[in-house]
Order: structure tokens, then C-alpha cells, then sequence
């Protein structure tokens, strides 16, 4: 077997995390060692480390240990890895991030599908609630479209919600997106979200800690959150809840020394309770993407707002009203029509004119917001 | 002795003349009832024999036998006590047989003597006139119901006795009178309910007026209390009126379902609201001898789904059939039964399990929630609904509002001149609204110029519109133009018509 079998071998035993292998791999030196470990020998160490209480081995561990031990099986599933283009990148390994080794708890290896950044890319993670309004919809495509521009790798958790808006916005600006997935690398999950999955592989990558066909357990996530904080240069959370799980990625980041950036909303909504409080502890708040793209690039960069103008097109008296009256807030037909005293069918007429142009756009059936680009 | 005198049995919705034969000869005392009888028909026995004593008639230890011909047709109802008694009386001879010539007579008895309400009599009075019938007996509450058709007598009696002094012309009795016209005439408005009653909700109100222009089916959606319940309420108040034959037809089906109360006819358009638990069988009509369901009762007017997602699956499916037909049409062994079902359906639903999607602060439903909650409703279904609207929770400044609100009748004006438009445009087709509009008829109908169609095929891209919304929005488009008076359909029609598009996954839920 080669060296890298032994090294997957030791990051896929089920339950055996990289604390666990730390421990393993500091005893016997190598993962080739510790495969040829006796029984005796493994279950002495588990035994010290009991007593030490630092490392919870179990007995079941010992026996996931040794059960796993089947070469044909580590062999033939490590070059399945290959056929299906995963590459398996250990912490021995040159390649595997120095980010990430620096965090504590690092994981042993993770799995890539796809291309890491290069050293010298900005990478800035934006994170957020699943079920998140228009307005931070449409804040999440703008800042991501932005940022990704300029050439910022937009980094995050392909959840439902911002996460899914942020590679979108990136992938509109052709730039690059990485995704940190909470399941094993192979699945895609939500499921919806096949057509981003297989998108961002082309330009950015996939990355996995968990083994292939890891299913998405709850208690992944968090974990997941400390690889999406350790890769990224900053952090920005756009819509969070006060008890959100974006928070915890906040929280991961700050013990890792990163920058906090927060999108402020209003203080009624539910939605911005979480990113408010952020502020008001010290995040940065946004509310343009400069001022994110300062602190990444002291020496300068492009304004990216010149850069995604909107280009004027006339407009018409009554289109002008109409488009004035929109904001971010999702506004129904006949509270427009309310706001700038326009009758309904004149009005519908207008707005089905201003949709076509691409200046406002439906979030849901006849309920419309200014599209930002 | 043989004697012979006639009744009816509902068909459908139209009265069946059956003929009951009596015959009194000698043998054991018996009282025997044949010719294919439900088990409240055979229980006529008990009623007849008590009721005859009751009323002072006394029966003679003999063979007495009845038949109730055709004999192949199942009989159902208590309608027969009443001829059955005067069978008997004749063939006793009581009366004569020439009393019964030409008379129907339908009516049950009560063990006392007296007469009791029964259905169904319109339609059996109406049968009866069309076979040539001169006469017929009715109960006295049932009296009005039959005196709406013309060119027959009709007489209420509440007693047996009084029933036989009629036949033998002892009696001064005159016919029931009802004067129908009069009470086309009458201001018969005299609703309870108005549009002006509801504040604000413009968007949804125009929905309303222009599903009720082309007859399309039209969803609302809104959150709880928003007032979707009050508007459809409203929405019979600004149908045309009833014409003669509209009231005709609806009141046969009311008097077979035995909800046509004291007062001879429909005159207004019906509103029918079932319970979200309904079964289709109730919903369509069914049943061993079937009734008219829901829908039928629903027939000229609106039959409203509240909480639409609540009902059962099975149970909205079986009105696909009846949308396309306007009618139902319930097979038995012993019979196919139709009933007619033109009704506009008006459905409600909240947008999400809690109610309040999209509104994020009150809404805390995730999008899956949301998807599935859309999801109970099946395509097909969503499919019969030209017009979607969302009715908006109303603020306080609007409830307070003092400006004055268009009454049923100005929108009812509207109605009318969109509506007969329409009657012009397909008086040689054999539909009368745009709503029923085919994919080949629309394109004689909605006929658009250069300008309207680059539009259409912008938004169609924009929108990712499905090539179903295509045809309901120009079907919309088109009705849009009648209530504007324009023959051509222009782009602020078809706009209009965008944004009542029917609610498709993109833009629920996204």
C-alpha cells in the first residue's frame, strides 16, 4: 500500500477525528505504523490516553480501528478517488493550505474536488441565514458579484439561503467560489443546489473533511464552520438571526484572528438581530463593497461600483416614479400603486416594462425590488 | 277493482311520470307493494293503511296490491304515499277513475292524515307539464315551487281529505298563483352583503371583476384575515343577474336537494362555500340514486374552496372534469345521471403553513415548508385557474379610510357590458365566455399585433413563463380588452394579464 492509502485509511475511520489521529500519529510516527500496530499496542495508548482525559478514546474506537484494517478496501476505494477527479490532501502533504494547518484542531486531510486558490488570493467568506429575505438576497449576489470581480474568492458553505446567493453572485461575475460542504465531498446537499455544485468545481473547488458518503449530520456543521472561518481573510455576515449558526463561524473566526464584517440591517428586523449585535461588538459594517476590498487591498484597487454602473436608460415620467418608489424591500403592486398614485393598469404596464429592461425584477408573484445591477 | 293514478320519480334532474296501479280483490288480507322499490317506498304500506283510518277511510280485510310502473326504474322518496292512498281509495271506489285522469299527484303522508313537504316538485311539475298533465296535487309547502310553471294547475293540499274533495270537485280549491314575472321585476338586489363593505384591496377587486367578466377561475391568496373570506362572498353580488331560464334550471336543482325553501325560486346567483373536509362525492353529487353535489349547487354561480390546500387531493381532482364540461355526469347501473355545474370557482389559501410568507419578520416557515405547502395543490388543478391574486393585509390607515368604495352594482355594470362582448364575439361558437376558450379558438379570438407579440416573447424569456401560462394569460388579456372596450388587445392588457399569472414554483418560493 502507499504512503497516501495508509493516510486516508487513518482520516476515514469512522468516529476517529483529527484530535484522535494527532494523538496516534504522535505515538507511532506514521499512519503506515500505526496500521501495522498491534492490537495490544493501540489498546495501550487508548488506555493512556484515557487517563489523560484530553483525547476521549473509546474501546469502540480500538474496534473501528482494527476493523477497518481490510487492505483490498482502502486500495480499491482510494483509487475510486481518483477516477471521480477527488483528490485526498493530507497535512504531510506541500498542497494542503497553510491556513488551515495553522488553526487548532485542524482537520488530518481534507478532501478537494477542484482547484484551492493560490497563496496569494484574497479569500473572503460570506455567511448568513438559510431562510433570509430579499434584502439579503439581494445584498448577498451584490457583495459577492462585487467582491468576486476584483478578484476576491468568495468562500462558503453552499447551504440553502446567503450561502447559495454568494457563489451564484460570484459565479455571475465569473469569478472564483469554494464551498466547504458539512457531508461527505460526494454529496451534493441540498440537492437543489446540483447545478451550483457541479459549477463551482470548474473554477474553485469542493472541499470535504468528511470521507466520501459521509451523510449531512447535524454535528458536521459546526464543525465545518472552523474550515470556512480558518481559509478565509475576513468573514462577512449578511443576515443572521441572534441564535445563528453563522455565528458560530464568527466565533471560530475571531479565536483564529480574522476580520468580522457585517451587513447592518434594520433593528426590528429578526433577520439583522444577529449582524447588529456583531456591530455593535466591533464588526466592521458594510454598506459598500470598498469597504471590505480596503482592508484586503490596502494599495489600492478598482472601485468596483464604477466598474457594475447601472447604465442610464431614459425614462419616462411614470417609470421614473415607479423605479423611485423601489428599494430593496419587496414591495406588492397595489402598495405601489398606493405610493406613487398610479392607477393599476397603468401601473402593471409599467412594470412589466421596467422588469423587461432588467432595472427591477420579482422576488415572488407581483411583489418587486430595484435590481441593484 | 283496478284503478290507476299517477306520480313522478326524479331522473336526474328532470321529473320521470311513473303511473301507480291499485288493485282491491278478494284473497287473504294482504297489502302488497312491487315495481322495483327503495325501503322508504315500502314503508309507504304503514303510512297509507294508518293515514286511510286516520282520515275515516276504512280498508276491507282484502288482497290489496300495488305497482309502481315503469317497473324496471328504482324508486326512491316518499313522494308516492300520497297517490298511493288515492289508488287505493279508487279502486275501492271512493272516487272515480275519471277523477284521476290527467291529475299528478305527489305528496307524503303522515300517520294522522296530513300531507307533508316532499322534493324535488319543480321538476316533477315541470315533467308533468311537458306530458300534457292539467293537474297536479302537491303538498301545500311545495305549492309555490310548482306554481312557477305555467300552462298547469297546480293545488297545495295539507290533508288526505282535502286531497280527495279536490279530486271529486267538491271543493272551491283554486290553483296555486305565483306571478313569476313580478318577481323578475321586483327589485330583487335586495343583497345583503356589497363590494362597498370592503376597504382597500384594489389589486384583488379588479382580479375579481375580471374573473367575473370572462367566467375564469380565480385563486387568492393572502394571509389570515386579510379578507379573502369577505371579498369572495361579494363576488355573486356583481354577477349579471338571473335570467328566466338560468333561475329555472338552478331551481330544479335546488328543489331535488330539497333547499328550495318556501319561495317558488332562485333568484339569486348561489354562493356555496363546502367545509375544506367535504367528500367528492358531496362535492360532485353521487350517492346509490345520486343527488346533485356541491358543484351542482354551485350551478350559475360560485363555488367558493377556503383553505384550498386543506382539502383532499382525491377530492379537488374530480373537478376537473366537471370545469371542462359545466356539467357532471354520474354513471349508475340503473342509470346516468347529468347535472349541470357552470360554476366559477374561487379558491383561497394562506401562502405558507403559518400564513404570513414573505413577510420574514412574521413568516417562520423554511422555503421547503413553503414549496410543499404550494405542493398539495396538484399542477392540473393549478392549472383551471386563470387568475391569481394576492389579497394584502390590510393597514389601519386604509380600514379608517373615509373615501367611498365602488357598490357592487357600478362593477355589475362593467360586468355586464365586458360579458356581453363577449355574447356578441361567440354567438356562432358554442361557448359564451372567454375563459372557455380553446387553444385553436384563441387564435381566431386573441388576435395580436407586432407590438403586443415582441412584448409577449420578452416577458416569456424574462419570466420563464411555461407554455400553459401562455394561453391563460392571453385568455386574461382577452378579457382585460372587453372590460376595456377594446376589440384589439394591447400591451397594457397583456401586462395586466402577466401579473395575474398563475403562482408557478420561480415565483413562490424561490
Amino acid at each position: 500500500m502507499k504512503n497516501q492509502e495508509y493516510n486516508y485509511w487513518i482520516s476515514s475511520i469512522p468516529n476517529i477525528g483529527p484530535k484522535k489521529i494527532e494523538l496516534l500519529l504522535n505515538t507511532f510516527g506514521t499512519a503506515e505504523e500505526v496500521f501495522k500496530a498491534s492490537g495490544s499496542a493501540l489498546k495501550t495508548v487508548i488506555e493512556c490516553a484515557k487517563s489523560d482525559q484530553t483525547v476521549r478514546f473509546m474501546q469502540s474506537d480500538l474496534d473501528a480501528i482494527l476493523h477497518s484494517k481490510d487492505k483490498n478496501r482502502i486500495h480499491m476505494e482510494f483509487s475510486r478517488l481518483t477516477e471521480r477527479g477527488i483528490r485526498f490532501i493530507s497535512k504531510e502533504e506541500e498542497e494542503y493550505p497553510d491556513k488551515l494547518r495553522q488553526i487548532y484542531n485542524a482537520p488530518y486531510a481534507i478532501f478537494v474536488k477542484g482547484k484551492l486558490p493560490r497563496k496569494d488570493q484574497k479569500v473572503i467568506a460570506i455567511v448568513g441565514a438559510r431562510e433570509c429575505s430579499a434584502y439579503g438576497t439581494e445584498i448577498t449576489r451584490y457583495m459577492a458579484k462585487s467582491l468576486a470581480s476584483e478578484g476576491v474568492v468568495i468562500l462558503s458553505g453552499m447551504a440553502r439561503g446567503i450561502d447559495s446567493y454568494a457563489h451564484n453572485g460570484a459565479l455571475e461575475a465569473g469569478g472564483i467560489t469554494l464551498a466547504v460542504l458539512g457531508c461527505g465531498i460526494d454529496i451534493c446537499y441540498p440537492k437543489e443546489n446540483i447545478k451550483l455544485y457541479m459549477e463551482i468545481q470548474k473554477e474553485g473547488a469542493i472541499i470535504s473533511e468528511y470521507a466520501p458518503g459521509i451523510q449531512p449530520f447535524a454535528g458536521n456543521f459546526p464543525m465545518r464552520n472552523r474550515i470556512i472561518s480558518a481559509l478565509s481573510d475576513g468573514i462577512l455576515v449578511i443576515e443572521a438571526k441572534k441564535k445563528s449558526g453563522s455565528l458560530i463561524t464568527v466565533d471560530m473566526g475571531l479565536e483564529q484572528g480574522k476580520e468580522i464584517y457585517a451587513i447592518p440591517g434594520r433593528i426590528c428586523d429578526i433577520l439583522s438581530s444577529g449582524c447588529n449585535n456583531l456591530i455593535k461588538m466591533g464588526a466592521k459594517p458594510v454598506t459598500t463593497p470598498m469597504d471590505i476590498l480596503e482592508d484586503l487591498f490596502p494599495d489600492g484597487y478598482r472601485n468596483p461600483a464604477e466598474a457594475i454602473a447601472k447604465t442610464q436608460i431614459p425614462l419616462s415620467k411614470g417609470e421614473k416614479k415607479v423605479f423611485d418608489c423601489l428599494n430593496l424591500e419587496p414591495k406588492y403592486i397595489e402598495v405601489i400603486s398606493d405610493q406613487t398614485d398610479i392607477p393599476m393598469m397603468e401601473l402593471m404596464e409599467i412594470l412589466v416594462k421596467l422588469e423587461l429592461r432588467g432595472l427591477i425584477r420579482q422576488t415572488i408573484r407581483n411583489h418587486y425590488i430595484q435590481n441593484l445591477q | 277493482m283496478f284503478s290507476k293514478a299517477y306520480s313522478a320519480a326524479i331522473h336526474g334532474i328532470d321529473g320521470l311520470i311513473v303511473s301507480v296501479e291499485a288493485d282491491v280483490s278478494d284473497g287473504l288480507p294482504l297489502f302488497d307493494m312491487v315495481g322495483y322499490l327503495g325501503s322508504e317506498v315500502k314503508e309507504a304500506r304503514e303510512r297509507v293503511k294508518i293515514a286511510l283510518k286516520n282520515s275515516g277511510y276504512r280498508l276491507p280485510a282484502k288482497r290489496i296490491t300495488i305497482n309502481l310502473s315503469p317497473a324496471d326504474v328504482r324508486k326512491e322518496g316518499t313522494a308516492f304515499d300520497l297517490p298511493v292512498a288515492i289508488a287505493i281509495l279508487t279502486a275501492l271506489g271512493y272516487l272515480e277513475e275519471e277523477h284521476l285522469k290527467d291529475v299528478l299527484i305527489i305528496g307524503e303522508l303522515s300517520l294522522n292524515g296530513s300531507i307533508h313537504k316532499v322534493n324535488g316538485v319543480l321538476p316533477i311539475v315541470y315533467s308533468a307539464q311537458q306530458k300534457g298533465f292539467t293537474k297536479c296535487i302537491v303538498p301545500k309547502e311545495n305549492a309555490k315551487e310548482g306554481a312557477v310553471v305555467g300552462n298547469i294547475k297546480t293545488y297545495g293540499v295539507s290533508t288526505l281529505r282535502e286531497a280527495v274533495d279536490l279530486l271529486r270537485g267538491e271543493t272551491g280549491m283554486s290553483p296555486e298563483h305565483l306571478d313569476v314575472e313580478a318577481l323578475f321585476q321586483k327589485k330583487n338586489r335586495e343583497e345583503d352583503v356589497d363590494f362597498s363593505d370592503v376597504a382597500g384591496q384594489k389589486a384583488a377587486k379588479r382580479a375579481i371583476e375580471i374573473a367575473v367578466s370572462g367566467m375564469h377561475n380565480i385563486l387568492l391568496i393572502g394571509p389570515p384575515g386579510s379578507g379573502k373570506t369577505m371579498l369572495a362572498r361579494r363576488i355573486p353580488t356583481i354577477m349579471p343577474e338571473l335570467s328566466f331560464d338560468e333561475s329555472m334550471e338552478l331551481s330544479k336543482i335546488y328543489s331535488i336537494a330539497g333547499l328550495l325553501d318556501n319561495q317558488g325560486l332562485i333568484l339569486k346567483r348561489p354562493f356555496r362555500a363546502p367545509h375544506h373536509t367535504i367528500t367528492s362525492s358531496a362535492l360532485v353529487g353521487g350517492g346509490r340514486t345520486p343527488r346533485p353535489g356541491e358543484i351542482s349547487l354551485a350551478h350559475q354561480g360560485v363555488l367558493f374552496l377556503d383553505e384550498f390546500p386543506e382539502f383532499q387531493k382525491s377530492t379537488i381532482e374530480v373537478l376537473r372534469q366537471p370545469l371542462e364540461d359545466k356539467a357532471v355526469t354520474i354513471a349508475r347501473l340503473h342509470g346516468t345521471f347529468r347535472y349541470p355545474a357552470a360554476f366559477m370557482m374561487v379558491a383561497a389559501m394562506n401562502p405558507c403553513n403559518c400564513g404570513f410568507y414573505p413577510d420574514r419578520n412574521k413568516c417562520s416557515c423554511s422555503i421547503n415548508m413553503v414549496k410543499r405547502y404550494l405542493n398539495r395543490i396538484s399542477q392540473p388543478i393549478l392549472d383551471r385557474f386563470d387568475i391569481c391574486v394576492e389579497a394584502m393585509q390590510m393597514n389601519y390607515k386604509e380600514l379608517e379610510a373615509t373615501h367611498k368604495e365602488e357598490t357592487s352594482e357600478e362593477i355589475r355594470n362593467r360586468v355586464n357590458i365586458a360579458r356581453n362582448m363577449q355574447m356578441e364575439r361567440y354567438k356562432n361558437e358554442n361557448f359564451y365566455f372567454n375563459s372557455q376558450l380553446t387553444p385553436k379558438t384563441i387564435k381566431k379570438y386573441c388576435k395580436l399585433d407586432s407590438k403586443v407579440r415582441t412584448l409577449l416573447e420578452q416577458a416569456f424569456a424574462t419570466m420563464n413563463l411555461s407554455a400553459r401560462a401562455y394561453h391563460r394569460i392571453l385568455k386574461c388579456a382577452r378579457t382585460i380588452a372587453d372590460l376595456d372596450l377594446s376589440e384589439q388587445i394591447q400591451t397594457k392588457h397583456i401586462s395586466e394579464a402577466i401579473c395575474y399569472r398563475s403562482l408557478d414554483q420561480k415565483y413562490w418560493g424561490e
